[in-house]
Formats: structure tokens, C-alpha cells, sequence
């Protein structure tokens, strides 16, 4: 039975991937090669839209590290009442579609210029849309220690307070940062809505532009696309095993 | 090394009082031990001489020093906590040379420290090791080595041995002593374990309700306690109530010889408090001599060369019982439901008003 439903799941994953790869590699009739590839390769827009996403996905994340993990901390420290807020302030994002979100910001901030009018305004969307993902990564890694304790023994010892961040707390929160930051990642190079509306030529906006003319190309992003979600989920598990042995007994 | 005092420390949470002005000093170089039940406010207590909890009145001096107002971290104090509390992310050597680091002291000399005292602690062999690698007994080894390393004038210990299993929480315990013993620390102990608490320290603070009971030697304390809380929260006490008549105290139709008794007024309520090893069982044979008591045998516990009896008093109210300890080999013949002679020297008890 176990064979069974691990056969179904394996074709029911793979065998979309597989005929996603054999469509990009399909040039008409029977013939197959990488034309598709070669003709993604000289379009100038696939490189600016990736580094446009990339870009964007880096800035989110230094804003997530920036404000949400010493606002994690400081509750798992101070105000572990407030913990319910968190909760519900992570979960938002997902119960607000993400249309009303980009008529909210776009009423709500209209300035400054050097902001509005580049494509790293989307920073601001992007901080709430990858925030439930980004918390919930943290939150795993701040359960795993005894913080408190641990900030008390750094004290005692007499570390202040940038010391114990710096020695004791960032490095036992490597692995779940560093989740937290890949999830951001995807999240954010995968995101089309707000880009689309607000009108930014991301990777995203890109895939679905090419999918309207040219069918087999937008089949080789897609596998592209893929080929980027696993390095990122293989650096994550790479790095997370590393942190493990380091980090020792939770 | 130093001395540690607090005076008039007080502490409240959402109006439930958890220290009551509490006064305590302790001289250079002495090892006291907080002792109570769960809740009694023993860890607050060291929290607060620690740093980590601010004090609604009250000051905290160290070497005559107020440090009420200095923050954890200014107050060279080494503490080892009941949770293992060492940094997931480095090894025994890094851990216990963190407080050196922090302090910017020179890398040879925090690696020679650290080095130093893993050997004290009896884990130079193991200093490479992360935390996960270690057992409980051997995790709290390096964290006492960690508190140490920084030459702290007070070494605070909040129940490290209460994670440990029955044998390693003997050894640690036994080389915590040799320890404070070699380095002369003011050293504060909390626990719960009267037997931890009687056997490790010079002076147990007995506490109860936020409340500091009595302060004395181990000796003292169990021989000689304060009050009734402390005689019934030290060892095994069998506890008789009476009334204080000419130099008695009678219960029931009995006259239980005590001579404490002589301290208190006709007609005073008090109870009687007894030892097991105080307590004698004798055989029965028809009459019962002045200052025995006919006594009926409940059960037995096996302590090794000794064993603790229980024995019911039917000629008491409510047939009140004793515990006695006698020798293992005599306790073979006490079998449940056998009568015999309980008596105690009258200088035994200890008889405090109810």
C-alpha cells in the first residue's frame, strides 16, 4: 500500500516536471532540441528581469533580518505574551488577497519619489507577503534554544547585548536565518501580482509575458525556474545539516 | 571572593508578595544553600543577588558593594543554571572561554584559563566536544567551569543538579564542594533537596512563603529547628500534639516525656517533634515502664543498615504514629501487627508552640 500511494505521489510530481522538460525541448513535429533554450539565451529581458528579482528578493530579505528578527527577539526575551500578536500579524498576509494589498499600498504610500517610482517599491509588498514565511522559519529556530537561559548565561559571563546576538544567538539561528531567507527568496521571484499591476518587469512578469507568444520558451523558464527553487532548497539543506553538527543538542 | 548581603529585599508579582523584606548576609568564602519548596521564592532570590530581577525595595551588596542598580553583566558573579545552558554552537574550550573573550582578554591567556579549569572540572580530555556530545553530569561540569572562568566574586548555583540522574548528581555535588573548597568562592546554592542542601553546605537558609525561616548550620537545623515548617521540611519528624503539663506533654491519656517541655507554661498547646533515630522499639513483656508506649507496627522501609518503622500509637489520638530507625538485622522481627515498647531519652525532642 505504502509502494502504492508513494508511486502515485512520485507521478503525480513527476510527471508534470517531466512533460514540462519534454515540451521545452519540443521544436515542432517530431524533432526535439534546445531551441527554446538558445532562443531564451539571447533574449536581453531574462537576465535584467532575474537580476531585477534577485535584487528585489535581497533587499526583502535584509528588511525581514533588519526588522523582524530583533523584533522576534526581543518578544522570545521581554514579551512572550506578545506572541499571539506576531501570530496574527504573520498570518495576515494570507488571508488578504494579494490584489487588495497593492490597492491598499498604492492609496496608502505615495511618496517618497526615490522610492515610488523604481521597482524596489515592491520591497514594501514583498516584506508583508513573505513575512508568514520568514516568521515561521525564525520562530522554528528561536523555539530550538533556550533563549532566555542562554542570554542570562551569556550576561552572567559578561557579554552585553551585541555580544550575546553576535556570538550566541545568530549563530544558533544560522540554519533557520538561513531557511528564512531562501523561503523569502523563492517567495519573491516567484511573485507576479504586484509586479504585474504596479507594472515592474520582473523574472515572474517575464515567464508569463513569454507564455502568451512563444509556448516552448516559457516551458524552458519554468524548468529554469525549477532548476533555481532546488539549488535554493539544496543550499538550505546543505547549510542546515552543516549548522546541525555545529549547533549540537536543542 | 566576597561577601553577599541582602537587606530588605522585596518582591512582588501582580500583588502576590514572592519575597518579603528579606534580610541575609553571608561572609567571604562560605557556601549556603537556599532551601524550600517549589515557590517559595528561593530562585527569586538568587535571581535577584544575580542581576536578572529588580528588587521593589531592598538593596544587594557584594563585598560591601551596593550593585542593586548594575545590570547582570557588571556584576562578576559566575552562575550555573538548572536548565544545561551552554552554547549550542561551540565547543567545551569555546565555552568556557567565552567570559575571557567577551572581556577582550588576550586569546592565549582565555584558551590557558579555559584549559585550566576544563582540567579542574576533570574534562580536559573532552574540551573539543560540542554541548550534544556531552552527558547532563558532564554539560554541567563545563558550566561550572564556564562561571569560573571569569573570577567571579559570587558563584550562584540555581539547582544544577536536579536534571541529573541519582549517581552523577552525588559526584557532581561532592566535587562542587571540592571546588569551593580549593577556590574559596562565596558560593549560593538553590535546591529543593534537603539531603543536597544538609550534606554540601556551611549554613542552609530554610524558606518558605517568601520568607527567610531560619539560617543556621546543617547541624543546627536539623537538631534545632526554628520553627514547625522547618522541622517537618528537615528529614523525618514524627510530630505529637499535646498540652505542656509539668514538664510532660500530655496527649491523650499519655505523658510524653520531653525535656523541652520545661520551657513552655502549664497549659500551653504545642507539638512534639521526634526523630526516627531518636525513637527505640522494644519488646512487650506485659507492663510498660514509665515514659514507653505501647506502639503497634505498620510497615517497614529497607535503607540499607537501616530501617525506618513506622508504628501507630493506639493509646494517642487519632493513634498518631512514629517513625524509628533500627538496625536492619533487628528489623526482621518487626512485622506488621506486632505490638511493642516505644521510648525516646527525654532530652530528645524538640517542642515548639502550635
Amino acid at each position: 500500500m505504502t509502494r502504492i500511494v508513494l508511486g502515485c505521489a512520485f507521478l503525480y510530481f513527476f510527471v508534470p516536471l517531466v512533460m514540462t522538460v519534454a515540451f521545452s525541448l519540443w521544436e515542432g513535429g517530431s524533432v526535439y532540441g534546445f531551441a527554446a533554450y538558445r532562443s531564451l539565451l539571447h533574449r536581453p529581458e531574462l537576465p535584467t528581469s532575474l537580476l531585477l528579482s534577485v535584487e528585489l528578493a535581497v533587499a526583502t530579505a535584509a528588511l525581514l533580518v533588519t526588522l523582524l528578527l530583533p523584533a522576534m527577539i526581543f518578544m522570545n526575551l521581554y514579551a512572550p505574551r506578545l506572541r499571539p500578536v506576531f501570530e496574527f500579524v504573520a498570518a495576515l498576509p494570507f488571508v488578504v488577497p494579494a490584489i487588495a494589498l497593492v490597492a491598499g499600498l498604492s492609496a496608502l504610500i505615495e511618496g517618497p519619489n526615490w522610492l515610488i517610482g523604481t521597482p524596489f517599491y515592491l520591497v514594501i509588498p514583498y516584506f508583508f507577503l513573505a513575512l508568514p514565511f520568514a516568521y515561521r522559519g525564525l520562530d522554528v529556530g528561536l523555539r530550538s534554544i533556550d533563549l532566555p537561559t542562554l542570554t542570562e548565561a551569556a550576561q552572567s559571563l559578561g557579554a552585553d547585548m551585541g555580544q550575546i546576538i553576535r556570538l550566541v544567538v545568530l549563530p544558533n539561528l544560522r540554519a533557520s536565518m538561513i531557511g528564512a531567507l531562501l523561503l523569502t527568496l523563492a517567495v519573491v521571484i516567484g511573485e507576479f501580482t504586484f509586479a504585474n499591476v504596479l507594472l515592474f518587469r520582473t523574472y515572474a512578469v517575464f515567464i508569463n509575458q513569454i507564455g502568451q507568444h512563444e509556448a516552448t520558451e516559457a516551458a524552458a523558464l519554468s524548468v529554469f525556474s525549477f532548476l533555481i527553487t532546488w539549488g535554493a532548497m539544496l543550499g538550505v539543506l546543505l547549510l542546515g545539516r552543516g549548522s546541525a553538527s555545529l549547533a549540537g543538542a536543542r | 571572593m566576597a561577601t553577599v548581603e541582602t537587606q530588605d529585599v522585596a518582591k512582588s508579582y501582580a500583588g502576590r508578595e514572592v519575597l518579603a523584606r528579606l534580610d541575609l548576609s553571608m561572609v567571604d568564602g562560605e557556601l549556603i544553600c537556599l532551601l524550600g519548596p517549589s515557590g517559595c521564592g528561593k530562585t527569586t532570590l538568587l535571581r535577584i543577588i544575580a542581576g536578572f530581577i529588580v528588587p521593589d525595595r531592598g538593596r544587594v551588596l557584594v563585598g560591601g558593594r551596593d550593585v542593586t542598580a548594575l545590570p547582570a553583566s557588571a556584576r562578576r558573579m559566575g552562575m550555573v543554571f538548572q536548565a544545561y545552558s551552554l552554547f549550542p554552537n561551540m565547543t567545551a574550550l569555546d565555552n568556557v572561554r567565552f567570559g575571557p573573550r567577551v572581556a577582550g582578554r588576550p586569546k592565549p591567556e582565555q584558551l590557558a584559563r579555559a584549559s585550566e579549569l576544563l582540567d579542574l572540572v576533570g574534562l580536559g580530555s573532552q574540551m573539543q566536544k560540542f554541548p550534544h556530545q556531552l552527558s547532563g553530569g558532564q554539560q554541567q561540569r563545563v558550566a561550572l567551569a564556564r562561571a569560573l572562568a571569569v573570577q567571579p566574586e559570587v558563584l550562584l548555583l540555581d539547582e544544577p543538579l536536579s536534571a541529573l540522574d541519582a549517581k552523577v548528581r552525588v559526584q557532581l555535588r561532592d566535587e562542587i564542594r571540592r571546588i569551593q573548597r580549593d577556590t574559596g568562592i562565596t558560593t549560593i546554592l538553590v535546591t529543593h533537596d534537603q539531603e543536597e542542601a544538609l550534606s554540601i553546605s556551611d549554613r542552609v537558609a530554610v524558606m518558605n512563603g517568601g520568607r527567610l525561616l531560619q539560617v543556621a548550620s546543617p547541624a543546627t537545623i536539623y537538631r534545632d529547628p526554628a520553627d514547625a515548617f522547618v522541622a517537618r521540611f528537615i528529614g523525618a519528624a514524627a510530630v505529637l500534639p499535646g498540652i505542656v503539663a509539668d514538664g510532660y506533654v500530655h496527649s491523650g491519656n499519655l505523658a510524653l516525656p520531653a525535656h523541652a517541655a520545661h520551657a513552655h507554661a502549664n497549659g500551653t498547646a504545642v507539638e512534639l517533634f521526634i526523630r526516627p533515630e531518636h525513637v527505640r522499639l522494644d519488646d512487650l513483656n506485659g507492663s510498660v515502664p514509665p515514659g514507653s508506649l505501647v506502639a503497634e507496627i505498620h510497615e517497614s522501609v529497607f535503607l540499607g543498615s537501616l530501617t525506618r518503622i513506622r508504628v501507630s500509637l493506639p493509646d494517642l489520638p487519632d493513634h498518631t504514629g512514629l517513625w524509628a530507625d533500627i538496625p536492619s538485622e533487628r528489623a526482621e522481627a518487626m512485622k506488621p501487627g506486632r505490638r511493642v515498647l516505644a521510648s525516646w531519652d527525654a532530652a530528645a525532642p524538640r517542642i515548639l508552640a502550635s
